[in-house]
This record gives structure tokens, C-alpha cells and sequence, in this order.
């Protein structure tokens, strides 16, 4: 048992760590990832996404089986009747048949999360390789060095923050994390979602393009002007600073938006 | 799908290779299927059943400049009754199509349902949404799939339309029961009004026309179709029920307002006080 559960955090520590993180509207999911096309969250319903770190082919095969769970129950009953709760508990039944039955764990951990009606109400699930749950409020890291990325975030964080400023304290705890050193994150190579409580009917969305840059151009500005727990400086002045990395970005991605 | 005794996921779940929710559906909970109707073994095909489930009728779709507008009366009938005053018939199947439901209300509005959550699936599995040709074709093999049901009385007729992205045009398509797909262009009606519908389009239609005018041209053949056909109901301007009319242009499926609809149809009804049998057409 102790080797299978080594084995799997072993494979999830590995990778980078992602974070997820409740903002005024909604919830924020960041992560680095330099693919355009394997994504790390992903919609399952309405008001529900998934994010997940690890093996890849595994929370994909766990991502689709989410999507059909949920439609089917909204099909089966209604729309409204699908619930994160009910998705993580099958999630868990899942996760903890496979850790004990079978010889290799999946080497994944997972989140559930559904935005509610209003802050406050928003639900975060995770879900571990072994199958336990825990419901997680306001941030959590996953993944990577994640004791290193939700300290970070512990010193930031603060609740009802807006998307912007919450965009920035995600990014500035992703970049603390190769030993201290200070990496640059530019939009290539981040992965950004939201769950958005004010969209109609489909509260996820994908941060891409021009939107995903003017976020990261904000964040740095907002890193310059302001210490861990302090007030956003201006955001005005970041717009030229902020770039350090490809300015050629800034007019291709725009299209892929 | 037999007992699971370990609290796995079945296996229909798990199964790579297919982003069909109505594939999945059939694997994991075929009883929901819609068409997939346990009738008794001494059902009779045909008559008695049909009459007694209510039907609905008469769909009107138009291509215009920018897109395509589609319209339905709301009228349900059951035998000589009227079931329902206000049944919709015209419904969003995602941002960019619109399908609308001709025959036995029930059944249309089940394969509605799954329509929706088919298309919707498709483009969370596959991170895309499906073409417009691909959608029309999902929506072929439903119908086809209802081919019992509609042998024992129980047809469903869609009509569907939607915006092309790549040729940033509207399109419309019909179906007959065995799951055929003709795409028509220009305008198309089907139910049991849609021969008056379309004569009375075939005189008022133009190419490119703005979609207030294709809206118009629609409410008029409507109101041509609940004119001759008592299976469709007009404009009820006493308790306010107008035709659901929808467009679907670039900017995606829009349903008009009570109000707005309410707008065109009191119009059309101040003409028709004027000209009861509706705008006259040029001779030449």
C-alpha cells in the first residue's frame, strides 16, 4: 500500500503544480502548460469543471468519464440536478477501487469544482490517487511542489479579490517555484480557465489570447507595484513593462483567442 | 450492463472512441432512448394510438442576409381537440443551429432533448464543436433511429438550421422518417400546415432579404397555414401567444421577445384587417 501511494505522488510531484483559486465572480484555475491542445481543466457541466494533475492518459480517460456521468444525469433528471458533490463521490469510489484493486494506482490528483450562485457558495473538491476527498475552500495547489505553491498562495490570498488581481497572485505564486528562483511566465506556455457565475447557461470558459495577455500583463504590474499583501499598484503602467518575454506573441495568440 | 460488484465505473463509461452522447446513452441506459418505446405486444400500428397523443405542426425556416430565421405556431392537437394553446415547437439545439419539431409532440420533444445534450457532449469530449453538416447528420440518424415508432403512428419530423461558420451562411435541412437529410435552399415548412406555408413563401420570399423581413415573410405563412390548416394555430392575440421565432446569424441563436414577436404578429394582423388574404403579389 505504502509503495503504490508513493509510487503515485512520486509521478504527481513530478510534473508542474497547478492552482485553483476563488475570485469575486467565480473560481480561477492557472497552470503552466506549453501544450495548446492537452489541457489540464476542462468543462464537465454547467457550472462544474474538472482540473487535474499527473498522468495525462489517465485524468483524460477520468475527464471524459466525468462528462458522461453529468450528462447523463442532467438528461436523466435535469439540468440542475448534476452537482460537483456527486461528481467527486464517484470520482472517490473510482480513485479508491482502482488503489486497492488493482497493482498500479492512477497517478493522478483531481479537482471538481461547481461556482454557485454567489461567493461563498462556490464548492471545491479534491480528490487524491487513493480516492480521499477533501473539500477545499478559497486556493489550493496541486500538484508539483505544491506545499511551495499554496504557502505562496497562503500569503496572498485574500477572498473576493477581482479576476485581474487574482490572476496575479496565482501567477506570482507559479513563478516562485523552481528553487526560489524567479521564473517568467509568458501566455504560451500557461494554461488559464474560469468558471464564471455570471455567464448564461455554460459557466466555463478558456483565457486565451489577447485576454490572457492583457491578464498577464496586469499581474506583472501588479507584482512590481505592490508587496505580498499590499494593494494593486497601477495597472496602467504595467502594460509596457510587464512584456519581457516574445512581444511577437502579443499578435499571433490573438487570433487563437 | 450487468451488477457491478466493485464500485467501478461501468464500463461504458470508460470506453475511448466515442463522443456520441446517443451512442453512450444506448451502452449505458438504452431505456431512455427516445423512440425506444416498449409498446405492448398488442399495440396497433398506426390509428387509435396516434389520435390520442397530441401532434404539433407547421415550421417555417428561411435563409436571410447574415443567417436564418426559423418559426413555429403553438398549437398542440389531439384527434379534434386542441391539447395545448401554447406547446413550443422551435427550440436552440446549440449557439449556432435551431431545430424545430413537426408530429407526435411527445417523441419531438424527447429527440429534442437528446439533440442538445448530443451536440453539447460531442464538443466537451472533443474540445470542438461539431460542423453544421455533422450536426445535421446526428440529427438524421435519431430520426432514423425512431423509424419503429413512427411505423406504429409515432412521427417526428424535425426541421433543422443554422448558421455555416466556414461559409458564414444560413442553411436549412429536412428530414423524412426514415432519417433522410435534404438540405433546401432558400425556405422550407414542414407539418401538417407547411404546403400553405410554403405557398404562401414561395410569393413573399427574396434572396438576401434582412432578417425584419424574413421574420415577417414567416409570420405571414404562418398565419397563411393556420388560416387553411386546423392543426395550426395563428396568432392568439387575446391571451398574447405568438409563433416562437428564432434567428441564428454570426453572433448566434437569438429567440425573439414575447414583445418583439408580439410586434411583428400585431402588424401582420393590422394588414391582414385591411386584406384578410394577406399581401398581393405582383403579377409581373
Amino acid at each position: 500500500m505504502k509503495d503504490k501511494a508513493d509510487y503515485a505522488r512520486k509521478a504527481i510531484t513530478r510534473g508542474r503544480s497547478g492552482v485553483v483559486l476563488e475570485y469575486d465572480d467565480g473560481i480561477l484555475f492557472v497552470a503552466p502548460n506549453p501544450s495548446r491542445a492537452l489541457h489540464k481543466f476542462s468543462e464537465i457541466y454547467d457550472r462544474i469543471a474538472f482540473a487535474a494533475v499527473g498522468r495525462y492518459n489517465e485524468f483524460e480517460a477520468l475527464r471524459q468519464a466525468g462528462v458522461r456521468y453529468a450528462d447523463l444525469r442532467g438528461f436523466q433528471y435535469d439540468r440542475q440536478d448534476v452537482t460537483a458533490r456527486g461528481l467527486a463521490n464517484w470520482y472517490a469510489q473510482t480513485l479508491g477501487t482502482i488503489f486497492t484493486e488493482q497493482a498500479k494506482p492512477l497517478e493522478v490528483e483531481i479537482v471538481v469544482a461547481e461556482v454557485g450562485e454567489a461567493t461563498g457558495e462556490n464548492q471545491i473538491y479534491r480528490i487524491t490517487f487513493d480516492g480521499s476527498v477533501t473539500d477545499e475552500h478559497g486556493f489550493l495547489a496541486m500538484g508539483g511542489q505544491a506545499d511551495q505553491v499554496a504557502a505562496a498562495l497562503t500569503e496572498r490570498y485574500s477572498d473576493g479579490m477581482s479576476l485581474p488581481r487574482a490572476f496575479g497572485v496565482a501567477i506570482a505564486a507559479l513563478s516562485g517555484q523552481a528553487n526560489g528562483e524567479r521564473k517568467e511566465i509568458t501566455a504560451s506556455q500557461l494554461e488559464a480557465a474560469v468558471l464564471d457565475r455570471g455567464r448564461a447557461h455554460r459557466a466555463f470558459r478558456r483565457l486565451t489570447g489577447q485576454r490572457l495577455e492583457d491578464l498577464l500583463a496586469e499581474a506583472a504590474g501588479q507584482a512590481e507595484g505592490a508587496g505580498p499583501s499590499g494593494e494593486a499598484g497601477q495597472p496602467g503602467d504595467a502594460g509596457s513593462s510587464g512584456e519581457a518575454g516574445q512581444p511577437g506573441d502579443a499578435g499571433s495568440s490573438g487570433a487563437a483567442g | 450492463m450487468g451488477p457491478e460488484t466493485s464500485g467501478r465505473l461501468p464500463r461504458a463509461y470508460l470506453s475511448a472512441g466515442t463522443s456520441s452522447f446517443t451512442e453512450f446513452l444506448g451502452a449505458a441506459a438504452p431505456e431512455l432512448l427516445p423512440g425506444n418505446l416498449r409498446l405492448g405486444a398488442g399495440a396497433q400500428p398506426g390509428g387509435s394510438l396516434a389520435e390520442s397523443v397530441p401532434h404539433g405542426t407547421t415550421i417555417v425556416a428561411a435563409a436571410c442576409a447574415g443567417g436564418v430565421v426559423m418559426a413555429g405556431d403553438r398549437r398542440a392537437t389531439a384527434g379534434s381537440m386542441i391539447a395545448q394553446r401554447d406547446i413550443e415547437k422551435v427550440f436552440r439545439s446549440d449557439e449556432f443551429s435551431c431545430v424545430g419539431i413537426a408530429g407526435v409532440a411527445g417523441v419531438g420533444v424527447d429527440l429534442v432533448r437528446l439533440f442538445q445534450v448530443e451536440l453539447e457532449h460531442y464538443e466537451k469530449i472533443e474540445g470542438r464543436a461539431l460542423s453544421l453538416e455533422g450536426k445535421a447528420n446526428r440529427l438524421a440518424s435519431m430520426v432514423r433511429s425512431n423509424l419503429g415508432g413512427a411505423m406504429q403512428g409515432l412521427v417526428v419530423v424535425p426541421l433543422f438550421a443554422g448558421y455555416d461558420e466556414e461559409r458564414r451562411i444560413g442553411r436549412i435541412f429536412s428530414y423524412d422518417v426514415t432519417g433522410g437529410r435534404y438540405e433546401e435552399h432558400r425556405y422550407h415548412a414542414v407539418g401538417s400546415g407547411s404546403v400553405f406555408a410554403r405557398g404562401s413563401l414561395k410569393k413573399l420570399y427574396a434572396d438576401d432579404m434582412p432578417v425584419s423581413e424574413a421574420i415577417t415573410a414567416c409570420m405571414q405563412a404562418i398565419y397563411d397555414a393556420a388560416d387553411d390548416d386546423s392543426a395550426t394555430g395563428g396568432p392568439d392575440v387575446a391571451r398574447h401567444i405568438y409563433p416562437v421565432v428564432v434567428t441564428v446569424t454570426a453572433d448566434g441563436f437569438a429567440q425573439l421577445s414575447d414583445d418583439d414577436v408580439g410586434g411583428y404578429a400585431q402588424a401582420v394582423i393590422g394588414e391582414r384587417m385591411e386584406r384578410p388574404d394577406g399581401p398581393r403579389a405582383p403579377l409581373h
